[in-house]
């Protein structure tokens, strides 16, 4: 399988990444050559494998309900570019 | 002072022969005389540093010395520190100071330790020549014979290994998603180990790939890292993935010896184009183990070769993800867009790297509709495959040991035209993270033009102990004693 | 019988199914410690996970899990020991991980069902597709600034049920009976309060419609539409236009829209448009989710009753109509506050008196169950003093009123205003015969055979007793006199 430049502009797009135009050749042919060796697997005969979704072998812990976190918008907004009184902003968003 | 290793300093510091104080400000002087040079942090805090070592004074006066109280180390620069600015390599993150501190360097702080700053690092993790930082490159502190062109300390932990082989820290934080200890100890000439996944908690430390992130230390000798493993591992309720398995005393082990061991050599790990000197090398531990009382045994791990093509499906694929959160609203750089979608979109290419953004965009296209079953999950069929070869192996074997590398450190210039070649440095180490199983690399001797060459011991999961008995086993008989060419107390 | 739109073609039928969004009753967040609780001030119930800081970890709540459990159990469904968390992700201002925790591949909850009744009192079964657990988005406030949007993340991370039917709906009356009885489910089982005003349930609407015996066609999907009423008037909206489109020879579009309640029609959301690919995949930061299954039936063993069971108790116990047993049982506290009154007592006086005089006492107060002064203790003795004849029914309106107004006893209320029935025959007679002597007229004319003007007596004679009368002796005295 390998990347148009329609599909690598896709796909920026679907990672939210500006690529300009002069950019376009150059990251198809870095992609492609990444795909192309990556379709080694192909050779790998997975029939009836069961896919191994995480490092950890293990069912997972639940934490009881209880409020242990919250109240500290300071630090929570601390960090913020742009901030507005207790809120984020970002440009207006039209729905 | 410099001399020290990390055991020998906390023994020092308890008897009251150095002060935590003493032994911080040279390790502060250290830093400032070739921080310039290696660029081993990216955050220096002295101050920080030295008010530390002043209460570690204290609680040594008071005798409430914790297991590491006094000792001086360098903190990846992914670990989140509180109030201390925390920039994953990565232009994105350069001005986010977190409000909170990651539970592994909490539980060091918890132990007494004394943090000299913010280690370099490739880019959010990605890469193994510390080439894609946004902070500049580290330098090997290793220097080939009659060469002084500037070698790669190797990546991601670049900072981290570099600080410690050139005696600015007495330890160091690192964290390994697919050989980011093991292969920048290797180039160092210093000791690293990834444990088990799930043995240290990933809380606070900037995720790159979930499945496979582990943090672990590099330090200059197995019982260093030992010492320093016991202190930041644990289990931790903030990490879903975190076991709640106790800490044994990886120290305690170190001294076990390798009498009756079982040792696998796998035979896929003898790779075209590899050094000789590091087949040699690989033979040389094998001979040593022998003599120190192990059975060698050849194994088979019949997948190895596809790790690498796994790897980079599968930590693309979670990073993709993971750094979707760097949109430039709540923390970090933001450029300004017209709208959401244009300030995101800047945001993004200015605050990432060409690495950085390459991986992104291979891992947003493998989990793409009409892909996903073709790379994705068939990736995670072939790690399930791979599991499976070391599961295998490991009813027969209580570890395997294999070079650490294929090569030595190469040239700051090099291998920068390709990114695969680049990839094949993790050849060894990646699969190791594909199974979740604890790794080490240690330095083993040197290469015809003086470079250290690491060999790795891997083990069961949550096996560390045999993991460092077999490692101080081999450190034993190696003998390593070379030193890096920069490096501070080196005669000027 | 079955419900169909006419259109310049002919006979059309809806097809439609419901994606439900139901907030969790919780104290924290799915995945993090942050309280849950609705309209705190902006940005103050946000944890470092729900502002996804780098390295920051879900972990997930016990609770929630055991709400989504109960809620499955109380829709009949199928349990899933093994689920997964697989992560959504698209970039949204309100959405700061850039992915969603949702269940995609494997949910917690599988194939269940509701049972509805309609308003011609006939039933049918909605199936349910799976339910699973996930994650809320934070808000995104548009007034505030002419630039800007803000973010508050106080939402972000809250624990949501989402609960998928299958295409099983037909008209807008079934779209509207189903999220009642949903909410009413959900509501006994205290795992979700179902307040729409807040959001705490929204529900997307699937509609298509086609032929008498065709295929499904192209539906549309109307988001977050956040009342039943609502929901129904877009179904048929939807419909309608859909209808329209089909007829004048066009083509319906699979699209994302939005209902107008003013303009009661739906439009196209153009910003969703942006082709979505939601790359989901296992997330890596989250195990499965295994469950025990003596841990799934003690859960199902304290399950409440629910609406259908309790209804045909109180039919069969209580001998109440179904439709009464219903209208008792559409709110737990009701059917509670119906048993306490009815405890002992007759219990279609009870049902009766809810009915009548207590709901519209409710309605006219602007009070509901819980916050009239008027206990089920309180309507209970009200009863009581009607069964042994102490005030008669007259009076006992007289004596509820009371109540609602001061929220005293019945019987201090009867005692302080000497409420209490007369039963003095000879006051009774002194009564009749005062009126009978002011009559005389009026007993020529009904001994004449205006038999009509009996009734006229016994108000006369109880006006005298100021509504006091026995009204059996009343009746009695006058007859005798009268003969």
């Amino acid at each position: 399988m390998s990347l148009d430049p329609e599909a690598v502009r896709r796909i920026a797009r679907l990672a939210r990444l500006r690529v300009d135009d002069g950019q376009v050749a150059q990251i198809q042919g870095e992609l492609n050559g990444i795909l192309g060796w990556i379709d080694q697997l192909n050779e790998v005969d997975v029939e009836g494998v069961e896919p191994l979704t995480g490092g950890a072998l293990m069912a997972m812990r639940l934490r009881d309900d209880v409020v242990t976190d919250g109240d500290q918008a300071e630090a929570v907004l601390a960090n913020a570019p742009d901030r507005d009184g207790p809120f984020y902003t970002v440009p207006k968003v039209v729905e | 002072m410099f001399e020290l290793s990390l055991a020998q300093a906390r023994d020092a510091l308890r008897a009251r022969k150095i002060s935590a104080r003493e032994l911080t400000a040279a390790y502060v002087g250290a830093i400032e005389a070739l921080n310039p040079e290696i660029n081993a942090y990216i955050t220096p805090t002295p101050e920080l540093a030295l008010q530390a070592a002043d209460a570690a004074d204290e609680a040594l006066a008071r005798g409430h010395a914790g297991p590491l109280t006094g000792i001086p180390l360098a903190i990846k620069d992914l670990f989140c520190t509180k109030g201390v600015r925390t920039t994953a390599g990565s232009k994105i993150l350069s001005p986010f100071i977190p409000p909170y501190e990651s539970t592994v360097t909490a539980n060091l702080l918890r132990d007494g330790a004394v943090f000299l700053g913010k280690a370099n690092l490739d880019e959010f993790a990605m890469g193994s020549s510390n080439l894609t930082s946004a902070y500049g490159p580290v330098t090997n502190p290793w220097t080939r014979h009659g060469d002084n062109r500037p070698l790669v300390p190797g990546g991601s932990s670049g900072g981290s290994a570099a600080a410690v082989a050139a005696r600015m820290a007495l330890g160091a934080t690192a964290t390994d998603t697919g050989g980011s200890i093991r292969q920048p100890a290797a180039f160092c000439g210093i000791v690293g180990i990834k444990p088990t996944y799930g043995r240290c908690s990933r809380w606070g430390v900037v995720a790159f790939a979930s499945s496979l992130d582990q943090a672990g230390p590099v330090a200059r000798t197995v019982e260093d890292a030992a010492i320093l493993l016991g202190s930041m591992a644990g289990f931790d309720a903030k990490d879903s993935t975190s076991a709640d398995i106790a800490v044994p005393d990886f120290a305690a082990a170190c001294k076990r010896g390798v009498r009756g061991l079982r040792i696998g050599v796998p035979r896929e790990y003898r790779m075209d184009g590899m050094a000789p000197e590091i087949e040699a090398l690989w033979q040389q531990g094998l001979a040593w183990l022998r003599d120190a009382g192990a059975t060698i045994v050849d194994v088979s791990l019949p997948h190895t070769k596809y790790g690498l093509a796994t790897y980079y499906i599968v930590a693309p694929a979670e990073a993709s993800s993971n750094l979707a959160r760097y949109d430039g609203v709540r923390y970090g750089a933001r450029s300004d867009g017209h709208d959401l979608t244009a300030l995101y979109e800047n945001t993004r290419a200015d605050g990432f790297g060409a690495e950085v953004k390459r991986r992104i965009m291979i891992g947003t296209y493998v989990l793409s509709a009409g892909y996903y079953d073709a790379y994705y999950l068939k990736a995670q069929k072939v790690r399930a495959l791979i599991l499976k070869d070391f599961t295998d192996v490991f009813r027969d074997v209580d570890a395997l040991v294999t070079p650490a590398t294929p090569t030595a450190a190469f040239g700051q210039g090099d291998r920068m035209d390709d990114p695969i070649t680049m990839y094949l440095n993790d050849v060894f180490t990646v699969p190791v993270n594909m199974a979740g199983l604890p790794g080490l690399a240690l330095p083993a001797g040197l290469d015809a033009t003086g470079l250290p060459l690491g060999l790795q011991v891997i083990g069961k999961p949550f096996d560390e102990e045999t993991v460092f008995a077999v490692g101080a086993a081999l450190e034993r008989a190696a003998g390593f004693t070379a030193l890096p060419t920069l490096r501070a107390g080196a005669a000027a | 019988m079955s419900y169909t739109l006419e259109g310049s073609t002919g006979t059309w039928e809806i097809v439609c199914g419901l994606e439900v969004h139901a907030q969790v009753i919780s104290k924290s967040k799915l995945f993090s410690g942050a309280s849950a609780e609705y309209g705190a001030e902006p940005n103050t119930q946000v944890s470092f996970v729900d502002a996804a800081m780098p390295g920051m970890l879900p972990v997930i709540n016990r609770e929630c899990v055991a709400q989504a459990v109960r809620t499955g159990l109380g829709l009949d469904a199928k349990i899933n020991l093994w689920s997964r968390f697989d992560r959504k992700n698209y970039f949204y201002a309100d959405l700061p991980q850039g992915y969603q925790i949702s269940q995609f591949a494997h949910p917690i909850v599988g194939e269940g069902i509701v049972d509805v009744t309609l308003s011609d009192g006939s039933t049918k079964s909605i199936g349910v597709t799976r339910l699973h657990l996930e994650q809320d988005a934070g808000k995104s406030l548009h007034d505030q600034d002419p630039q800007r949007s803000f973010i508050d993340l106080n939402r972000s991370g809250v624990a949501l049920m989402e609960i998928v039917s299958e295409p099983d709906i037909r008209s807008p009356e079934e779209a509207g009976a189903y999220l009642t009885k949903l909410r009413q489910i959900l509501r006994y089982l205290g795992t979700c309060d179902g307040n729409m005003d807040e959001g705490s349930m929204r529900a997307d609407v699937n509609v298509s419609v086609r032929k008498h015996g065709e295929a499904f066609r192209t539906r549309c999907e109307v988001k977050n539409v956040n009342s039943i009423r609502f929901v129904m008037l877009a179904v048929e909206a939807e419909a309608k236009r859909q209808i329209g489109v089909w007829e004048d020879g066009g083509e319906v579009v699979q699209e994302t829209r939005l209902f107008d309640p003013t303009k009661n029609e739906t439009r196209s959301m153009r910003s969703k448009e942006d082709a979505h690919d939601y790359r989901y995949f296992p997330d890596p930061d989250l195990l499965p989710l295994v469950l025990d299954a003596d841990w799934v039936q003690s859960l199902k063993a304290h399950l409440p009753e629910l609406p259908d069971a309790k209804t045909a108790r109180f039919v069969s116990d209580y001998g109440l109509s179904a439709y009464d047993a219903r209208i008792l049982v559409m709110e737990q506290a009701t059917a509670d506050f119906f048993e306490a009154v009815a405890k002992g007592r007759d219990p279609k006086l009870a049902a009766n008196w809810m009915m009548g005089d207590f709901f519209a006492a409710l309605n006219r107060t602007g009070t509901t169950i819980e916050t009239t002064p008027v206990s089920a203790a309180f309507l209970g003795e009200l009863i009581d003093l009607i069964t042994d004849k102490t005030i008669n029914g007259r009076i006992a309106k007289e004596v509820f009123e009371a109540m609602v107004e001061t929220g005293q006893a019945p019987a201090a209320i009867v005692a302080e205003k000497g409420l209490r029935q007369v039963t003095d025959t000879g006051a009774i007679d002194a009564a009749v015969d005062a009126v009978l002597a002011a009559n005389t007229d009026k007993i020529a004319a009904y001994k004449a055979g205006q038999e009509k003007l009996f009734g006229f007596f016994v108000g006369q004679v109880m006006k005298a007793m100021a509504g006091k009368g026995n009204p059996a002796l009343v009746n009695e005295a006058l007859k005798q006199k009268l003969a």
